[in-house]
């Protein structure tokens, strides 16, 4: 079978989606390229290609302590939220995994909901609640923000795990005598715990990087270090920032190789 | 007791639930219906009932514009995210496991990346310096930098790019479901690839494009960063103009009326969505 004409017609096929293909994944890591490049500039604008090539950027970001500052309450306010999401997070993934009851899915809808509600609204409705109970904003205020909008991807990978789940194993578990504890402590967890990381290592990503949240939850004593490069670039471009972008750059992806080792991100985000 | 009555212990109890239920009625449930209230009042005090703010949004041309070039920008986003994402995810499908975690990685960095950082990079592109510019000059292309940055077509360009993997995740699943025989039995019954592609694999795809789109349009209208620093201050789009009314202006209600006809429209599109996918399930039959 497959005359001339429909060999002809196959490879135009081919030709065509993988050459669209390949533009969009150059075009995706593109910027980020650029970003590194030009970080390593030795003149004081972002002239793409540099004139020349030095680390002396790199070396102002060591004395940028306002960077610094935001930088460590991003982390700090990050590692409580993700925290938080998974405690939160597993457990209500366990309950709704496997139960077919319309309540169930309901609350899956409304665990969810912050994916798709713009997330500055809620960021200001959040403000007007707290300010409403006297609840001035801080620290706890931005964890609290953080935790709604970050919950949904611990919650989303923790489901998918449980789903693949074999019911079978925890049937066995239960009939050669373990307890429910037991079981979930030797087997559940175990097995689910990639899925677990994953949704964890995503949602202290979006912490970090949250602006709109963070726009409306935070104080002075709270500068956010997205927030903090936002308005930098807003005033003028600075080359510190370019450094700034680069160690986030290379820290990603070192985070993402990391995790691909240890939980196979890339297989677990597209079963 | 325990022993005697046979438990299904394959499920967790319900309320396991409760904890995150509870935290998202205080916290999230509880500010929104807050938002609601506050925009039923006609003053900046609190004091008067009434739809005097969405009657102001709703008549003001200017309210009106930015509203519709919000909507007009996510289409713009999510339409250029498909026609990018999909070559993508029909490649996935053809290469080895080491090529197609590549491809994941790939997709990913930019969701992964700091929101800053990658909209940063489109500035140092776009610019007038920048690197296209840059090169259209030097091929002699034109003689002045041209405007790019500041522009409708910097901001979709860098906001597909940001929002790729929401459009190209979904594809890869959809199209990892479909089975490889119908393909081969469309194309040994004489159907070209290209015909194959359109009368077989598109339609059997809808439930991840439409997952894909629905992603990729609220992600794409909500991006106040990317809107902000690529679009700068001629274009204003709706989470710009919330942020001004709440932050700079200190004018609660409007702003949250601003928020809730935001919330509609966003509400709006992904039932709409919504509908077309399950009458996509039905269509695809699977």
């Amino acid at each position: 079978m497959g005359g001339r004409k429909r060999t002809w017609e196959a490879i135009s096929f081919e030709v065509v989606l993988t050459a669209i293909a390949l533009i969009a994944l150059v075009v995706i890591i593109a910027p980020s390229l650029v970003v590194l490049i030009v970080s390593f500039t030795n003149g004081f604008s972002l002239k793409f290609p540099p004139p020349g090539y030095s680390a002396r950027w790199y070396a102002e970001l060591w004395n940028a302590w306002q960077l610094h500052f935001a930088a460590r309450n991003s982390f700090v306010v990050a590692m409580w939220s993700t925290g938080l999401s998974i405690v939160l997070g597993v457990a209500a993934a366990l309950a709704i995994a496997r139960s077919p009851k319309l309540s169930a899915r309901i609350l899956d809808s409304l665990f969810m909901s912050p994916l798709v509600l713009p997330a500055l609204a809620f960021g200001l409705s959040a403000l007007m609640l707290f300010s409403l109970i006297g609840l001035p904003v801080s620290a706890l205020t931005l964890v609290i923000g953080h935790t709604v909008v970050c919950v949904p991807y611990v919650v989303r990978n923790t489901v998918a795990s449980l789903a693949q789940l074999e019911p079978t194993l925890l049937e066995s578990s239960s009939i050669l005598g373990a307890s429910r504890t037991y079981t979930f402590r030797r087997i559940v967890l175990p097995l689910i715990r990639p899925g677990v990381i994953a949704g964890a290592f995503i949602a202290f990503m979006s912490s970090f990087d949250n602006v709109p949240v963070s726009l409306f939850l935070r104080d002075a004593a709270t500068d956010m270090l997205p927030i903090r490069m936002w308005q930098d670039l807003e005033g003028k471009l600075d080359v510190t920032i370019a450094a700034l972008s680069g160690v986030l750059i290379i820290a990603t992806v070192a985070l993402m190789a990391i995790m691909e080792r240890a939980t196979g991100l890339s297989k677990r985000l597209t079963s | 007791m325990a022993a005697s009555v046979p438990r299904d212990v394959t499920s967790y109890s319900l309320g396991l639930a409760a904890p995150l239920a509870l935290f998202f009625l205080v916290f999230f449930v509880a500010p929104l219906v807050q938002l609601l209230v506050l925009s039923l009042h006609n003053d900046t005090a609190g004091a008067a009932w009434g739809f005097g703010q969405y009657v102001h949004f709703l008549t003001d041309p200017f309210s009106l514009s930015v509203l519709g070039s919000t909507l007009l920008l996510g289409a713009e986003v999510t339409a250029l995210c498909l026609v990018l994402g999909f070559p993508i995810a029909w490649l996935y499908h053809r290469v080895g496991s080491r090529a197609q975690t590549l491809i994941i990685l790939i997709v990913l960095l930019p969701l992964l990346t700091s929101v800053v950082v990658r909209t940063f990079a489109w500035i140092v592109i776009l610019g007038r310096q920048g690197i296209i510019n840059a090169t259209l000059q030097s091929i002699g292309v034109i003689d002045t930098p041209i405007r790019l940055l500041y522009t409708q077509l910097g901001v979709v360009l860098a906001l597909a790019q940001v929002q790729m993997p929401l459009m190209t995740l979904p594809l890869i699943t959809a199209l990892g479901r479909i089975d490889s025989n119908l393909e081969d039995a469309s194309c040994s019954l004489g159907a070209g690839s290209w015909r194959t592609f359109w009368k077989v694999i598109l339609p059997l795809s809808l439930p991840g494009v439409i997952a894909g789109c629905t992603l990729t349009y609220a992600a794409a209208i909500t991006a106040f960063i990317t809107q902000s620093l690529v679009g700068g201050g001629q274009m204003l789009f709706m989470p710009m103009y919330l942020y001004q009314q709440a932050s700079t202006l200190q004018n609660w209600p409007f702003a949250s009326a601003i928020s809730i006809i935001f919330l509609l429209a966003v509400l709006a599109v992904v039932s709409v969505f919504g509908l077309l996918g399950r009458l996509s399930r039905g269509y695809g039959g699977a």
